[in-house]
């Protein structure tokens, strides 16, 4: 018997950890949904885990009772019974998984028709694009274009377009709607909609090369007015600075030297218009940096600029820019300072 | 009959090895008992390199933002780690009963194809050298061990990591593929006279649709690999997106390999479950008619559930529909085997030994790793599961749970009739709690932050995830897993060295191996016994008084003709090897590795035997 306890400890035990995590909600816990997609896979996956646990608790249990009832007792010479199958059980445990799947096979196949087609008429539509290793927004009804940080109008049907001019990346905000894949050549899409308004988490989920891991990003579902004072903000011109240390720091970016321009755009200026890294021209309004990974404050900006390749191990910045390529060409730490105060006041 | 003359076009005088020792001795074997310890010691070796990779990842998980292991590093780990456990350890260790006890299940003196069988070892070997190699020699495969291009492709991976992955896994391939084909013929064509094919032990038979699951699964990803090395070894254009490809077209290849794969993972183990239960349990099989229809479903409905894999990809309404029914539908066969297996320990009289305790515990993970998997069917929610920890925890219970219960509960099971030894039965008993109450530490919390947003294959994760609790708990449980293995090992030195001596049949053993002596002698059945039933050994053994047990055998050990030793599987293998490294490194040695095959395998042709007039 103290066998037998000690059998099932673990799984016991494992399962009173997770009732009594179930009050602790990660900001990418599947379970707390703010969104009707989210919302319905929830559901469905109570579901089958309350359906999957009946069978559990059921064959382990018939599993501890063989484990009591027939082990071999010492000097047992008696030979059991020779039984060799019985028809009608074994119909029955064929036919009723049948009946029961057949049953629960309904609102999974109405849910992936739900999820499947894109809403005729959606209120937004986004082009994301996965990047190694950060995603590109574009609104392209509203002639936006951001990166790592979505805003979207709370309650609205979004429609996602998804893209990659590279490797494989999953669009994926947990508490939003599950995933789907970015596949060049492939035009995938999703559609999505948040209920709440608020900050939310998303993470790429399909290995992506060396900073995979780092590959996030944050959703901002905010209400109809703030939504749309943020595109207009978005729309308005780059702030083109006064202050010194500002000025030389947008000196330097727009210096052939450092070759800023020619990945990174600036919405309006001639030199700044490159399409490989992500859209510069309201990044000290964004409040994150290097795609969700970091709080987007003068210390980490500092850090990134001078060595990105130690925050993000691997990413075409400090493989191909000229200051990270050629030591002639390296930033001094005041042209650092500078650079970060720069992009900093671009709010 | 007459015979062809054959002349050699070159006059060299090939010999064969005459009863060689030491080296030589393995080196030319070609009895099949031999290769199952060769491949059964080497995969477990690689099990153990595989081990060691997931104890590394493990450690760099123990805390958030650690940086322990590089991320370069660490995705060469999982890489390794996978493709490890998976080709170079639950794969040949199957192999290695497979080439143990399939002959000696049947009745069979050896294989149909003795020779073959020695390269396919050899051959093994070289794929898992060239496999491992890839660590010391520039850097592992650092894409995950499905390798979804284009990440893949020479644009975006320019190092030699995935040459080595690439050409590894075809040398398997061949290996896996003779293999098949080899166990394949022989339980069609070796088995004793009245052994019909629904008398066959139940082992025998998954080893039987597992080679055919092979012989079927293996050219689909080889066209796959060789597609793959096209484009990096001479710019094809298969996955180059520049170019227009859809790179969801390796997909579609890898997982229609990929799901067969599976279940030539587990049906093995299932096997040996449905040997153990019934000996254990002194009952016959419940519903072994059942057992072989099920399985074959199971092996059939493989090949159409490819797509579960790829819910995510947007393959589109329709698709995502018909494979969530095909995969639920796979539940079924599965199901059956379960309260099938229930139904032979159902009132029977079981001795709970190591065995019995690792076939139970199979029994009670995979159940959980099979809820998982309909789970997963559920492929509406499954958007939310997939590529993150959930199902990481549903793979390491299927195969871990599973397949690694499944294959240990074998060893010791057979362990008395390899070694004609016994293994110590208290270190077996705490190997295997140590194993089963850790390895639930281990995955089980991965459910949890599966569904708590962790995505598989990160290096690092943020402390503010709510993730690091339970991913330090996995990794100290990670670490009690290895300890159990240790155990393991110790208790298989131990007993192979100095165990008691078992005895021809320490079970009353059920199946043909457990009626001759431990180890077998090179001959296995001095006479080829007449089978006249199911379990005919154990009908046997209860029909008849201990007197008339033993029937003095007419035959004469020197008038046993057997397949003589041979040096040129292992060269062949050799020049495999080499035109492999060719592929990596300098298509030249590729040129100089087929010319030592062609002249290898010419030789393996014309080679004569050493006693001509025994025909």
């Amino acid at each position: 018997m103290f066998n037998t306890i000690k059998k099932f400890l673990p799984v016991l035990l494992s399962l009173l950890f997770v009732v009594a995590c179930g009050g602790y909600d990660g900001p990418q816990s599947t379970f707390d949904t703010h969104g009707p997609i989210a919302k319905e896979q929830a559901d469905l996956f109570y579901l089958i885990l309350w359906a999957g646990m009946v069978v559990l608790v059921a064959v382990e249990l018939a599993i501890i009772y063989i484990y009591i009832k027939y082990r071999r007792k010492k000097n047992s010479d008696k030979l059991p019974s020779q039984t060799h199958g019985n028809t009608k059980l074994e119909i029955m445990w064929t036919v009723l998984p049948v009946i029961f799947l057949a049953v629960v096979s309904v609102p999974v196949l109405s849910a992936i028709w739900s999820f499947g087609t894109a809403p005729e008429n959606p209120d937004v539509v986004v082009n994301v694009k996965g990047h190694q290793y950060w995603f590109e927004f574009e609104y392209p009804d509203l002639d936006v274009v951001t990166a790592n940080e979505l805003h979207i109008p709370v309650g609205k049907k979004i429609l996602i377009n998804l893209d990659s001019n590279n490797v494989l990346h999953s669009f994926w905000i947990p508490k939003i709607a599950g995933k789907t894949d970015i596949i060049p050549n492939q035009g995938n899409f999703m559609w999505i909609q948040g209920d709440t308004v608020g900050l939310f988490y998303g993470q790429c989920a399909e290995f992506c090369g060396e900073s995979h891991a780092l590959m996030r990003f944050r959703v901002i579902v905010e209400t109809d007015e703030d939504f749309e004072s943020w595109v207009s903000h978005e729309k308005s011109e780059a702030y083109v600075p006064n202050d010194p240390l500002e000025k030389s720091g947008y000196d330097i970016f727009m210096s052939s030297k450092a070759g800023c321009g020619g990945c990174h755009m600036i919405n309006g200026s001639k030199k700044a218009k490159g399409k490989i890294g992500p859209n510069l021209t309201h990044f000290g309004s964004r409040q994150h940096m290097a795609a969700g990974i970091l709080d987007n404050n003068q210390i980490n900006l500092r850090n990134w600029i001078r060595n990105p390749d130690m925050i993000k191990p691997g990413n075409i910045m400090s493989a191909q820019g000229a200051v990270y390529m050629d030591p002639n060409k390296s930033l001094t730490e005041s042209e650092v300072i500078a650079l970060a105060s720069y992009l900093q006041s671009l709010k | 009959m007459t015979s062809i003359p054959l002349k050699l076009p070159f006059n060299i005088k090939l010999t064969r090895p005459v009863n060689p020792t030491g080296i030589w001795d393995w080196l030319t074997t070609i009895d099949h008992k031999k290769i199952g310890i060769l491949y059964g010691v080497t995969a477990f070796i690689m099990f153990l390199t595989g081990g060691i990779e997931a104890i590394l990842i493990r450690t760099q998980l123990i805390a958030p933002e650690l940086k322990i292991i590089a991320p370069e590093v660490y995705n060469q780990l999982f890489t390794m780690h996978a493709t490890t456990m998976i080709f170079l350890g639950v794969m040949p260790l199957s192999a290695a009963f497979f080439n143990f006890v399939i002959p000696l299940q049947i009745g069979a003196r050896d294989v149909a194809f003795p020779r073959l069988n020695a390269f396919s070892y050899w051959t093994f070997l070289a794929g898992a050298l060239i496999m491992k190699a890839s660590w010391f020699l520039g850097g592992s495969p650092n894409a995950g061990w499905f390798g979804y291009a284009p990440i893949t492709t020479a644009t975006f991976n320019p190092g030699t990591g995935i040459d080595f992955w690439i050409v590894g896994l075809q040398v398997l391939g061949v290996a896996s593929l003779a293999a098949s084909f080899n166990f394949i013929v022989t339980i069609i064509n070796m088995r004793a006279p009245g052994m019909t094919l629904m008398r066959l032990p139940l082992f025998t038979w998954m080893t039987f649709i597992t080679a055919i699951l092979l012989v079927l699964a293996f050219p689909v990803i080889t066209v796959a690999l060789i597609e793959l090395m096209l484009d990096r070894t001479f710019d094809f254009n298969f996955f180059n997106t520049k170019a227009g490809a859809n790179p969801l077209l390796w997909q579609h290849l890898f997982w229609i390999f990929g799901h067969p794969e599976v279940y030539i993972l587990i049906l093995p183990a299932m096997g040996i479950v449905s040997e153990v239960l019934p000996t254990f349990s002194r009952k016959p099989i419940f519903g072994y008619p059942a057992m072989v229809l099920a399985a074959s479903f199971i092996a059939f409905m493989g090949w159409l559930v490819w797509s579960h894999h790829m819910f995510t990809t947007g393959l589109g309404p329709i698709a995502n529909s018909v494979f969530t029914i095909t995969t639920m539908l796979i539940a079924v066969p599965t199901g059956v085997k379960m309260f099938n297996w229930l139904g032979t320990m159902w009132g029977g009289d079981i001795k709970f030994n190591t065995p019995t305790l690792f076939s139970v515990g199979f029994l009670s993970m995979f159940l959980i790793g099979g809820i998982s998997g309909v789970m997963h069917s559920f492929s509406a929610s499954d958007y939310q599961q997939q590529d993150t920890y959930f199902i990481v925890a549903h793979i390491h219970y299927v195969l871990f749970g599973g397949a690694i219960f499944g294959i240990f509960s074998g060893i010791y099971y057979w362990f008395p009739k390899i070694t004609g030894r016994m293994y110590d039965e208290k270190l077996g008993k705490l190997n295997f709690w140590i194993m089963f109450i850790a390895q639930n530490l281990t995955f089980f919390p991965m459910h949890w932050v599966g569904m708590q947003g962790m995505p598989r294959r990160i290096f690092t994760y943020d402390s503010e995830m709510g993730w690091a609790f339970w991913n330090a708990f996995e990794t100290v449980a990670a670490y009690a897993v290895a300890f159990g293995v240790l155990i393991f090992v110790i208790n298989m030195i131990k007993s192979w060295t100095g165990g008691k001596k078992a005895g021809d049949d320490p079970w009353d053993g059920r199946t043909l191996e457990w009626s001759i002596p431990s180890p077998p002698p090179v001959y296995n059945f001095r006479d080829i016994p007449v089978v006249k039933s199911l379990d005919d050994f154990w009908h046997t053994k209860q029909n008849s008084s201990d007197s008339d047990k033993k029937i003095k055998s007419k035959t004469k050990v020197s008038d046993i003709h057997l397949p003589q030793p041979s040096y040129w599987p292992f060269l062949v293998s050799v020049g495999l090897a080499i035109a492999g490294f060719g592929i990596i490194y300098n298509l030249v040695l590729t040129g100089i590795g087929i010319f030592i095959m062609l002249i290898t395998v010419c030789a393996w042709s014309f080679e004569p035997v050493n006693e001509p007039d025994s025909h």
